[in-house]
């Protein structure tokens, strides 16, 4: 419940009341951009974005969810939009590099030896470069389920997409993280 | 019970497996699952480690500093159709892509005159508002198609802003075409919205060549004759008369 009806009384016209609601949800808003994106300018921009959107649609809203599960909703869809925007733009590029690039920079990144593995910044980076190679459906509904803990069946209904497609959106993104994390976890140890 | 496959450990790390007392008890005697359950568990605490960079108390005000003059303009009355429009659209569209706009009311015989009344009004108002959307997407298409090209930059902050202005409009119809297992539609609208996110999330003036790229998507897919197409199909279902119909909603 939002603190003296301030999403009342937004619905009813009242921007100061807006504006405590975006002053109240902002950082948590900025947290899963962040996560979905892993690029603050990019977070930065779904912030803003999101809180126009909510304006806009403000009569959309029902108290049947609560106000900050309905921010996400729309947080995480245009989150999602970006990333995929972002993701045709690089595979665009990469292809029109692909005939420069010398042919051992196209082989997989080996993993680091336990030498390289000396600090937790250099996991953190792996554990970035792991959450970019999700797609982006995959990493949107793990996001929300890893950090977020909504349910698959929340999730699901927040995406648009089923509850199966969700589960398996979710699976394939352990399963990538895994194989991408496994060997540093295990040479961190 | 035999070994836990990892989707199971999966959904049981997450709390959302339906068999959890189950899988809880055979990792208390299976030192196999055991150890595959510790490994994934190793994985997912290490994504937690994962930073976020730190935003202070005073976030929520700067973010509002950057989007008050945007706001201040009057929002739009909820009495306004076309606002409730597209929401509502979700109840009745499903019905149009479907292809059963012939008002069904052949399913049962208890409608009152003025509900079935009503139901006609409803559905002809929403047919409408789909068919702006697909207007309004068609002109958007239209405009970056056959746009000039110039020595310097070309100004897009309109259709950029119509485009952003219909994502979610689009997303909703998309979302409706999906589970009404309309696959052509629920395509089109898909291809549509890939178009619009490119379009809404352009700078306000694009070069030559960031228009080709545009022009490129729209194109690659065909997307101005299929939207054409759709548009024309919903225009057509507006336009058929509604039949006449007997106090119980019957068709005569």
């Amino acid at each position: 419940m939002e603190a003296g009806g301030a999403v009342e009384r937004a619905q009813s016209g009242d921007s100061d009341a807006f504006r405590l609601l975006v002053e109240q949800h902002s950082r948590a808003v900025f947290r899963l951009a962040f996560r979905m994106t892993g690029n603050e300018q990019d977070a930065e921009d779904v912030v803003q974005e999101t809180f126009l959107r909510a304006y806009r649609q403000l009569d959309k809203y029902e108290a049947r969810a609560s106000f900050s599960t309905w921010l996400y909703r729309i947080a995480s869809n245009y989150s999602l939009d970006l990333i995929r925007m972002r993701k045709r733009h690089e595979d665009k590029r990469e292809r029109g590099k692909a005939e420069e690039r010398d042919i051992l920079q196209t082989l997989p990144v080996n993993t680091p030896g336990p030498d390289r593995i000396f600090y937790s910044s250099e996991v953190q980076e792996r554990v970035n470069e792991a959450l970019n190679e999700l797609s982006a459906q995959e990493r949107t509904a793990f996001v929300l389920r890893h950090f977020e803990g909504m349910s698959i069946d929340q999730i699901g209904e927040t995406l648009g997409t089923g509850t199966n497609a969700t589960k398996h959106s979710i699976f394939r993104a352990v399963q990538k993280l895994r194989r991408s994390l496994e060997p540093v976890v295990s040479t961190a140890r | 019970m035999n070994h836990i496959g990892e989707e199971q450990l999966v959904l049981f790390y997450y709390g959302e497996s339906a068999e959890g007392a189950a899988i809880e008890s055979h990792l208390g005697e299976c030192e196999a699952c055991r150890e595959e359950f510790r490994a994934l568990q190793r994985v997912l605490n290490t994504v937690d480690s994962a930073p976020v960079p730190e935003r202070g108390p005073e976030y929520g005000r700067q973010v509002w500093q950057r989007i008050e003059k945007r706001i201040g303009r009057p929002r739009r009355s909820f009495m306004q159709w076309w606002i409730w429009a597209p929401a509502m659209a979700v109840l009745v569209i499903g019905s149009f892509l479907a292809g059963r706009m012939s008002y069904r009311a052949q399913r049962g015989g208890a409608q009152s005159i003025a509900a079935v009344s009503n139901q006609q009004i409803r559905e002809r108002i929403l047919l409408v508002a789909v068919g702006d959307h697909l207007e309004r997407s068609q002109m958007v298409l239209a405009e970056l198609t056959n746009a000039p090209e110039g020595k310097g930059k070309l100004d897009i902050s309109d259709e950029r802003q119509m485009a952003a202005d219909l994502l979610d409009d689009n997303r909703l119809y998309r979302q409706t075409a999906t589970s009404t297992g309309e696959k052509g539609v629920a395509n089109v609208l898909d291809d549509l919205e890939n178009v619009l996110v490119e379009i809404a999330h352009s700078p306000s003036e694009v070069s030559n060549q960031q228009l080709d790229d545009l022009r490129q998507q729209i194109q690659e897919r065909g997307l101005l004759f299929k939207v054409r197409v759709l548009g024309s199909q919903v225009r057509e279902q507006e336009n058929q008369p509604a039949p006449r119909k007997d106090k119980e909603g019957k068709k005569l």
